[in-house]
């Protein structure tokens, strides 16, 4: 687990420390399994061609939840995932390394809680925004709780 | 807004705002680990009784992505309708009330929040969003979320 991220560290504009993720086809069938989504075209290459596909792709709720990751990972256990938006806009093959990514937006205090907003994203190897985002989470703050 | 010629019918309109059946689930355990290897999370707050313990939370949660990304599944019993013969994902929002502890049981609602239509490349392209509101056994909203789907 992550060090603890506290209020005081984070500043706009900084990036969020990336999280690797290289979803295999064995991956996608885990996932399948354990979100109950078994469309075809996450584990069968024939059904994705015969869609046009050019392989098995991956499933873009795995994807979100590969972002909600990266949040909780960041801001450690006494920080709070609050909000989380994800747009499935490109597809990412099984197979290609996909990295997440986040760069903060803002910083502010609301009703006592100590909020950041952030943007989000996955990113396939040739550099392109498979699933952008945007996130709120409520951290620690060194004067007392969040 | 309906206009002339708009894609999104009075009958379709009929539909916003109708709960459809609830969805039902027990957040086990054996589900949360599941998820958490499917997802290659190593987070101790989702697996290692001891540690999770002794965290805020007094025993093991959930990764947020177990409501809206999985499982407790959107929009079902709900009248989806489209003119339109594809249909994909657009995108999910999820507003997290509450933590999701093992044990608990969600019981998710969803009924269709609104529908938008716009030119796109290929013509014209509905996206319909369906809200999901989860709470607990104790009665207590624990998320919102907020999914598009998209038909052309």
């Amino acid at each position: 687990m992550a060090k603890q991220l506290y209020y005081e560290d984070v500043e706009e504009g900084m990036e969020i420390p990336p999280l690797v993720k290289n979803p295999t086809t064995q991956q996608l069938v885990k996932w399948a399994g354990a979100s109950g989504d078994y469309y075809q075209i996450h584990y069968d290459k024939d059904f994705a061609q015969s869609t046009g596909l050019p392989g098995v792709i991956a499933h873009g709720r795995l994807k979100s939840s590969f972002l909600a990751q990266l949040m909780t990972d960041w801001i450690g256990e006494g920080g709070t995932l609050k909000k989380i938006s994800v747009q499935h806009r490109g597809m990412d093959l099984a197979g290609e390394q996909m990295t997440c990514k986040g760069r903060v937006t803002r910083k502010y205090i609301e009703n006592g809680e100590h909020l950041v907003e952030c943007e989000i994203w996955t990113e396939n190897p040739r550099g392109e925004k498979t699933a952008p985002g945007s996130a709120i989470v409520s951290l620690l703050s060194r004067g007392g709780k969040s | 807004m309906a206009q002339q010629g708009s894609i999104i019918t009075d009958e379709m309109k009929k539909q916003i705002g109708v709960k459809g059946v609830p969805t039902v689930l027990e957040v086990e355990k054996g589900l949360i680990r599941m998820m958490a290897e499917a997802l290659d999370d190593p987070n101790p707050l989702w697996q290692d009784e001891e540690y999770a313990e002794k965290s805020k939370y007094g025993g093991i949660i959930a990764p947020p992505a177990l409501l809206c990304c999985a499982r407790a599944g959107t929009g079902r019993g709900v009248q989806m309708k489209s003119p339109f013969p594809r249909a994909l994902a657009g995108g999910d929002e999820v507003e997290y009330l509450k933590p999701l502890k093992a044990g608990d049981v969600i019981t998710s609602v969803s009924h269709i929040a609104e529908y938008n239509e716009r030119e796109g490349k290929r013509g014209p392209m509905l996206f319909t969003t369906i809200e999901t509101t989860y709470k607990n056994q104790r009665d207590e909203v624990v998320a919102i979320s907020r999914s598009t789907f998209i038909s052309y």
